[in-house]
């Protein structure tokens, strides 16, 4: 079967399996956002112990997923990875920084002897979980605002973006109201489906404030997320977009994205779907006390994600645009490794189903029985 | 064409040199304790002795410390090959980024699942399951050794691509070849048993400690046992792969090779320099003495390089200027070829842009009996093609001296438990405690040999370091470095400090 698929059908899927890898990350970012949380939610030690150790058991999966996430990139998009990961260089450094700073945080902040002390890795944890988040969401809001950039004959990547006669390398990024929205966007929801997940995961039943205090935060986090939500989709469906003609020529086309969404009924019916299970999840966790929110929230999550990576580089959408000089744009046909490439990696692909069925089934046999307040006190717990 | 900063190259290599160097502080350490791990567990399974089920929380206890760190340091590296090596991420993303993703998806995931119920499922799978997770941690973290190593020794030997001219890319065109690619394999055999062997030495190294203070003696004799058959079998194993190592190195990259041994005139029945003292003023093609003091053991370099006493190996001068009786070419020769490579390259281009297919098609020919030697039309001078003769010398031969000596101590160690012996024997404790430094050594050596010896190459022969970088500016870097050295000080005195911490605690509590 994948050897009667074509170049441009690898291509697509490929950006597919890409966004979609992206997009479970954007659910999985529930450990970051209830990282944001602790402070505010856990009100004595136990409380915070709860928080660290519900989340503690499923720290690695974003982590292991934002690797994957880059390396899938590197091996089916070489042009992106070097054009992105070299030219806006301080973006990606200073998320690294927050997630080099989560990944010990957890096994380190109730040991013995860690020299810096709990607090410290907490705030390890809540840098990771606000500005990791912002920075990834303004750098995927890059797909929509473009970046300064240019490639010379060789490809390699100039960057123009320059204040003073400091050349920025991406930190520019975060002057977009754009970019801005999303990573917001991007944090609350991050926190309301680390408090549904916190409300899933945790055994509850001697905790009455501490659970109504997650509750809360399903929905404070619900309603700020909103006024950015709105901002960035509004600004999607009206902003010029940089569309690719058939001899590859980028010009600036106007409501690009929003005739995309008219041109793939199946991205705008993914969007609408997704908004529509997050409200679902919110509303379960908020005002039904129900403790199940965190699944369709986090479906939900991963449909506004891949509609939201799959609009810009479909139907014709240069997705890694050069504001700078135009024709330097990336789109998934010019930036893609070649055929031979992407054919190995699909066969390699068909491994995926293994993966998430055996992380599937550890996680149920881990969390058929709540979080204890043992546990949590356990001298090897976090 | 190429107007690069060198500080700029020089900075960007540092970077990369310390985060792998501090990335492998960690790893090795996993890739043993895993097993171990896996293997006291097991036999808690099989005799259901409380005591081996202390034994394994412990040493538990410690992997988790240094596996959360091999982590944080592992991610770095992926994003740096991006971040500074932009340039060579584009070039060859193609061959390079395969591995690192299929790293992702077969291994890490394996190892983070798995993680979580290695720590917290004890009362929560059952005892079985519980064990196999243990192992499934082990092959996991041994799995990404596979594929990092896959994606290292297709930059010592690229195999299974050819050079697009259009695109001016390496493409894969075998992807079983990169995999399969004998200096893939010669590195994973040897690297992971290294990595057995420094695992093994660390936990020697703590429960001599135990012993000497005389605590925890039951489960410091009980860890001994496993630990030194598990070291001594994987110290033995290093020998052999590491033989094979320099068997590869010696087809692959004789410069490395001849500057690992400090070997200036080739010659038949070459020796094998056992301890020597670099002359640092020595440059290729000079007629000073290459060492200022050393002991050969003779014919033992020919039969390691080429499996034959009185094979010939050839040394810098050789692979530099060239040797016509042993029909070797020199640098100076693929130079010359490589500019005209360069060259027709660019009159290709060129040609193409302004679709001038005659042009193109004649510069093509040409361009193709010139090819693979590309990348030597990026250097300045032959000599260029020496790596640093005195670091790659010292550290290749501070790691076999380190590997001749720890079966020794392995093998001391096994006898003495099973002659019941052992805590008579105070004398030979401190060698235990020893034994991790040297592991340690060695292993750090290894990586410097390796990496270093391939300068100035990125891509052996094909790319130097100078055209892969990122077109940064030096400042940055520098800043990076900085940030980066600072973050590592916090955080390794932190890990240091939780793990003494845990070693003086031991297992009690358990
Ligand atoms: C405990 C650690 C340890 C020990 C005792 C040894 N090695 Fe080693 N060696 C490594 C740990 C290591 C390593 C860190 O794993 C390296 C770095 C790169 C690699 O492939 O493995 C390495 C590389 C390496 C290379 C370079 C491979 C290359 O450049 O591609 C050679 C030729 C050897 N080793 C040979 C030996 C020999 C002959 C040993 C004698 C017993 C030996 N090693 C002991
Ligand atoms: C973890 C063990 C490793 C250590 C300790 C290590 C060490 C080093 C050192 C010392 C250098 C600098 C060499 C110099 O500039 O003189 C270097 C460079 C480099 N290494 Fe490694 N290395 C390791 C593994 C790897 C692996 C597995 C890969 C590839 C998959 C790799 C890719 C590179 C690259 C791209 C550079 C920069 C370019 C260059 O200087 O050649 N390294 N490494
Ligand atoms: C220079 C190239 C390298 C890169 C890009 C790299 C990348 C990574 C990444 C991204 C992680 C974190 C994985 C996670 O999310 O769980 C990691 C951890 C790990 N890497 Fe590396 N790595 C390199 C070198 C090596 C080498 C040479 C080996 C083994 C031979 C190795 C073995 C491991 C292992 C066993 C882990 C598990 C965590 C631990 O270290 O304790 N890596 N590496």
């Amino acid at each position: 079967m994948i050897s009667n698929l074509d170049y441009v059908t690898l291509q697509q899927l490929w950006w597919i399996i890409c966004s979609l890898v992206g997009a479970i990350f954007l659910f999985l970012t529930f450990v970051q956002g209830g990282q944001t949380l602790l402070w505010q939610v856990a009100k004595n030690d136990l409380e915070s112990s709860l928080v660290v150790n519900s989340l503690g058991r499923k720290w690695e999966l974003p982590f292991t997923t934002l690797v994957l996430f880059g390396g899938a990139l590197f091996a089916s998009f070489p042009k992106f990875y070097s054009t992105s990961f070299g030219g806006a260089y301080w973006v990606w450094i200073l998320i690294l920084f927050t997630f080099i700073i989560q990944a010990v945080s957890y096994e380190y902040r109730k040991k013995p002897g860690n020299v810096w002390g709990a607090k410290t890795y907490e705030a390890f944890m809540f840098i990771n979980g606000s500005v990791g988040v912002l920075l990834i969401g303004a750098a995927v809001g890059t797909f929509y605002t473009g970046s300064a950039f240019s490639l010379n004959v060789m490809n390699n990547v100039s960057w123009q973006y320059v204040l003073g006669d400091v050349n920025l390398r991406g930190l520019e990024a975060a002057f977009s109201l754009f970019n801005l929205s999303l990573g917001l966007f991007l944090v609350f929801n991050s926190r309301v489906l680390g408090a549904l997940y916190l409300l899933n995961n945790i055994d509850l039943s001697s905790f009455e404030e501490f659970e109504s205090r997650l509750r809360k935060a399903v929905k404070t986090n619900f309603i700020c997320s909103l006024p950015f939500l709105l901002y960035v989709v509004v600004a999607i469906l009206l902003r010029k977009g940089f569309g690719v003609d058939e001899h590859g020529v980028v010009s600036m086309v106007s409501f690009k994205y929003f005739f995309n969404l008219l041109a793939m009924p199946h991205l705008l019916l993914l969007l609408l779907a997704g908004i529509g299970l997050v409200v679902w999840g919110v509303q379960l966790g908020a005002v039904k006390g129900s403790n199940k929110g965190i699944w369709p929230a986090g479906l939900g999550t991963v449909c506004v994600g891949l509609c939201v990576l799959c609009l810009p580089a479909f139907n014709g959408t240069a997705f890694y645009p050069s504001s700078f000089d135009l024709q330097s744009s990336l789109t998934i046909y010019n930036a893609s490794s070649t055929e031979y490439t992407l054919r190995v990696m699909t066969y390699v692909a068909l491994f995926v189903p293994v993966l998430v069925s055996y992380i599937a089934y550890l996680w149920k046999q881990m969390d058929s029985k709540k979080l204890s307040t043992e546990e949590a006190l356990d001298h090897e717990a976090y | 064409m190429i107007d690069v900063d060198p500080s700029l190259v020089g900075w960007s290599r540092a970077q990369f040199a310390f985060t792998a160097m501090y990335h492998w502080i960690f790893v090795p350490l996993t890739l043993g304790l895993s097993f171990l791990c896996a293997f006291f567990e097991t036999i808690y399974l099989k005799t259901g002795d409380e005591e081996w089920k202390k034994i394994t929380r412990f040493w538990m206890t410690l992997f988790g410390i240094n596996f959360a760190i091999g982590v944080a340091t592992g991610i770095i590296l992926e994003f740096e090959f991006g971040t500074n090596w932009s340039n060579y991420s584009w070039m060859v993303g193609d061959i390079f980024g395969a591995p690192l993703a299929i790293e992702g998806m077969f291994a890490f995931f394996l190892e983070a699942s798995f993680f979580a119920v290695m720590f917290f499922g004890w009362d929560r799978v059952s005892k079985g399951f519980h064990c196999f997770s243990t192992w499934m941690v082990a092959i996991g973290s041994n799995l990404s050794a596979v594929w990092i190593l896959v994606a290292n020794g297709w930059m010592q030997n690229p195999v299974g691509m050819v050079f697009n001219p259009d695109t001016a890319r390496f493409e894969m065109q075998n992807f079983m070849e990169v995999v399969f690619n004998p200096v893939a394999v010669s590195k994973f055999t040897h690297t992971s048993t290294s990595g057995f062997a420094f695992a093994s030495a660390f936990v020697l190294a703590i429960s001599c400690w135990y012993l000497l203070k005389n605590k925890h003696v039951e489960m410091a004799k009980k860890s001994i046992v496993v630990a030194s058959v598990f070291g001594l079998l994987a110290s033995v194993f290093v020998g052999f792969t590491g033989d094979e190592a320099a068997f590869e190195v010696a087809q692959k990259q004789p410069v490395k090779l001849a500057a690992m041994e400090g070997l200036y005139k080739g010659e038949r029945g070459a020796g094998l320099v056992a301890f020597g003292i670099i002359n640092d003023t020595k440059i290729p093609g000079d007629i000073q003495d290459p060492f200022l003091f050393q002991v050969k053991i003779p014919g033992l370099l020919s039969l390691l390089a080429n499996r034959d006493f009185g094979s010939f190996v050839p040394g810098i001068d050789d692979l530099v200027y060239g040797n016509e009786n042993e029909n070797i070419m020199g640098v100076n020769a693929m130079m010359e070829r490589g500019k005209l490579a360069v060259s027709d390259l660019k009159i290709f281009k060129d040609a193409k842009k302004i679709k001038d297919d005659v042009t193109a098609e004649a510069a093509l020919v040409r361009f193709n009996v010139n090819k693979e030697f590309l990348g030597y039309g990026y250097l300045e001078t032959p000599e260029e093609a020496v790596p640093p003769v005195n670091i790659v010398f010292n550290s290749f031969h501070l790691m076999v001296m380190m590997g001749s000596i720890l079966p020794v101590i392995f093998g001391a160690f096994l006898l003495f438990s099973f002659k019941g012996v052992l805590t008579e024997k105070r004398w030979l404790l401190p060698a235990g405690l020893a034994s991790v430094l040297m592991a340690f050594l060695a292993e750090q050596a290894g990586w410097v040999t390796a990496e270093v010896g391939r300068q100035p190459w990125a891509i052996q022969g094909l790319m130097p370091v100078k055209i892969a970088t990122t077109n940064l500016t030096v400042t940055a870097v520098q800043v990076t470095f900085a940030m980066f050295a600072v973050l590592f000080a916090i955080l390794l005195i932190a890990e240091i400090s939780i793990m003494l911490k845990a070693i003086a605690t031991g297992p009690e509590g358990h």
